[in-house]
């Protein structure tokens, strides 16, 4: 798979990134999920970039690009795929929807299919136990997942068929996330679906029973 | 103990993201309210409601901000960490969704606070759902002037930056987190000294978690007392609850400390049915499992660390008979292996090894002298490495011995998935799959 060439449009947007911070190393982080929105990975030449807009030497960059697992030295695919299989996940369902995953793809872990469709990976706790098990395409959740709604999503990624995030935007592809996570706002924010049943259940219940805080002083 | 909704009191309003929504509900007010005390002033009140970090550790707000020293011309920061990703936490992400405003007024109390001109939300790179609202809600405070140059006409400036981390749960470590926010590997400093200290490029910082920030606003609105008329004399104040596991109805439940966790399993609709709760961890993988006989203890830091445990992130995981108490603690292990930043040898090395070894009783394979191995592993650990990443590791292992030493002598014989058939943990509506 070829990658991508960083621009001088990007090196301008990297440069924008570092203007951020009182010191421009912080941008590092940002800046490496830049490139990988642009190369679908962190490559050499991505590394050499990050390091000279910063003044850095590539050792140094490379050694925080290796740190971090959401940095991939391998190009992905256009979607990243990920099933949490830490242990609540797992036992509530984490672990089939996996097989199934590999199964039907015929991949592994860290691995993409011949297609360039798809990247899979194992991932640690999303932060979203109360929707468990649960799965991530390009880093958008998909709550509450089981196997024949994991059939479902593959299948329509597969012709291009919109898929909504349960929290997060319509589907496109891991580089637009990856923008996101670079510092670049979208302005989809309102694309989110509304509070689900896990984040409003103590309201109802506290609704419900008539349950409330105390009144304070301040406004309502 | 009851519900008390405030942090989450207006998240079936659609567009409880937004700043109209918010500043309709009394948003802002407690910012415009401290702008007219002095720095102390607002310490003095945070100090007084007793409000206790709700990341983990539980240390006290108010004090922790008086630890800045003042008029020492250094630039002072404020660092939100909103890295949540301990195993079984999951109420920071689903508030900076539903609610990102009562973060940025904490944000900017805080920072008037500590005297800090620049404030930083790290929040972990998995979400991007959450970057956008919280980018979003810093946009909306820049545009009505209550972030920015002069704040209302105070005179008080603030920067806020909302910045993505990259996938590595050791950045929830304060010290990691600021390394990593230093554009570095996120692995702990040594403290001291401490981030109020010398933090962020070596000034002083102040590090607190996103609930505990959000938590502040309220209080500036309605007073100490308020804040103190809820929960108990040590653990005052109401927290966000995230209650997940084999129960009828997951999610999040604000309640004031002190609830029981027999309250908050009523309030999450029970077990589900046919199911008898096995064990609990009332606060992430980090702190030690629970059984049915604890389900009485308020969940307050005092109550639960003296139950040899701790409140933590106050994210209680319900496990129910189904469950095989080997296989989960193995899957922890192999978290903290994956997670372990390497810095630290015991930490790095004994994460591995006990991986190894747990892996063996999960099949059926371990030996029962291999039990105190792990045992003499977890112990040389603990204690032996900069942070506490390594003090987690050497958790979940010893606490389920405690209640379940049986079923790890049964593993020397029988695999966790023929005592315990995965098909029966799961929740899938077998009809429906």
């Amino acid at each position: 798979m070829s990658v991508k060439a960083i621009t001088e449009e990007d090196i301008k947007t990297l440069e924008t990134l570092a203007a951020k911070y009182p010191e421009r190393r912080s941008a590092l982080l940002p800046m490496l999920h830049y490139v990988q929105s642009i190369q679908g990975m962190v490559s050499p030449a991505g590394i050499q970039v990050c390091a000279k807009v910063l003044d850095l030497t590539p050792a140094e960059v490379a050694a925080v690009a290796t740190f971090y697992t959401m940095y991939k030295r391998f190009p992905m695919g256009k979607h990243h795929i990920g099933v949490c299989v830490n242990t609540l996940c797992a036992l509530l369902g984490g672990d089939d929807l996996w097989k199934e995953l590999t199964d039907t793809l015929g991949i592994g872990h860290d691995e993409t299919t011949a297609d360039g469709l798809f990247t899979l990976e194992r991932i640690e706790c999303q932060a979203a136990c109360t929707v468990a098990p649960v799965m991530t395409v390009n880093w958008e959740f998909m709550d509450s997942m089981n196997p024949t709604l994991l059939r479902d999503l593959i299948d329509k990624l597969k012709i291009g068929a919109p898929v909504q995030s349960t929290r997060g935007v319509q589907i496109t592809s891991i580089s637009d996330s990856q923008r996101v996570l670079a510092g670049i706002n979208d302005g989809k924010y309102q694309e989110s679906p509304l509070a689900d049943d896990s984040m409003l259940a103590g309201l109802r219940v506290a609704k419900e029973r008539k349950m409330s805080a105390p009144a304070g002083k301040g406004a309502k | 103990m009851a519900l008390t909704p405030i942090l989450t009191a207006h998240w079936d309003d659609p567009k409880s993201f937004e700043i109209e929504s918010y500043k309709k509900h009394g948003g802002y007010v407690a910012l415009k309210n401290s702008l007219k005390l002095t720095p102390d002033e607002v310490i003095g009140i945070v100090k007084d409601s007793g409000l206790r970090g709700r990341g983990g550790a539980g240390f006290p707000t108010g004090m922790k901000w008086s630890f800045v020293p003042q008029n020492d011309g250094k630039p002072h920061y404020l660092v939100v960490n909103a890295d949540e990703s301990e195993p079984g936490a999951c109420k920071d992400i689903p508030l900076m969704l539903a609610n990102p405003h009562a973060l940025v007024e904490g944000i900017a109390i805080a920072s008037y606070a500590i005297r800090a001109n620049h404030a930083f939300i790290y929040i972990r790179g998995e979400v991007p759902h959450v970057i956008r609202r919280v980018m979003n809600a810093v946009e909306q405070a820049y545009a009505e002037g209550l972030l920015g140059k002069n704040i209302q006409g105070s005179g008080f400036n603030l920067e806020v930056v909302v910045h993505a981390g990259a996938g590595a749960y050791i950045c929830g470590e304060e010290t990691a987190l600021l390394d990593s926010l230093e554009g570095r590997r996120g692995q702990p400093r040594l403290k001291p000294p401490f981030p109020a200290v010398a933090g962020l490029y070596a000034s002083p910082t102040v590090v607190n978690n996103a609930e505990t920030l959000a938590s502040v606003p309220s209080i500036i609105l309605n007073g100490a007392d308020w804040f103190k008329s809820m929960g108990t004399e040590k653990s005052p104040g109401f927290k966000l609850f995230a209650v997940s596991g084999h129960v009828n109805r997951p999610g999040i439940f604000e309640a004031a400390l002190g609830t029981t966790m027999s309250e908050l399993l009523d309030y999450a609709g029970g077990m589900r049915k046919g199911s008898k709760l096995k064990f609990w961890i009332p606060g992430g993988s980090s702190v030690p499992m629970l059984t049915p006989d604890h389900i009485d203890i308020p969940m307050t830091y005092e109550d639960l660390a003296a139950a040899g445990t701790m409140l933590g992130t106050g994210t209680p995981m319900m496990f129910d008979h189904t469950t095989s108490v080997v296989k989960a603690v193995t899957r922890w292990l192999e978290f903290y292996k994956h997670e372990s930043c390497g810095k630290c040898t015991p930490c790095r090395e004994g994460t591995y090894w006990i991986t190894g070894v747990l892996e063996k009783f999960e099949h059926g394979k371990g030996k029962e002298e291999e039990l105190e191995v792990i045992n003499d592993v977890c112990g040389q650990i603990a204690g032996r490495s900069f942070c506490a990443l390594g003090d987690a590791a050497a958790t979940p292992f010893p606490g389920a011995m405690k209640y379940f030493a049986d079923e790890f002598r049964e593993a020397t014989r029988t695999s966790a998935d023929a005592s315990f058939p995965p098909s029966a943990t799961t929740i899938f509506d077998k009809a429906g799959v």
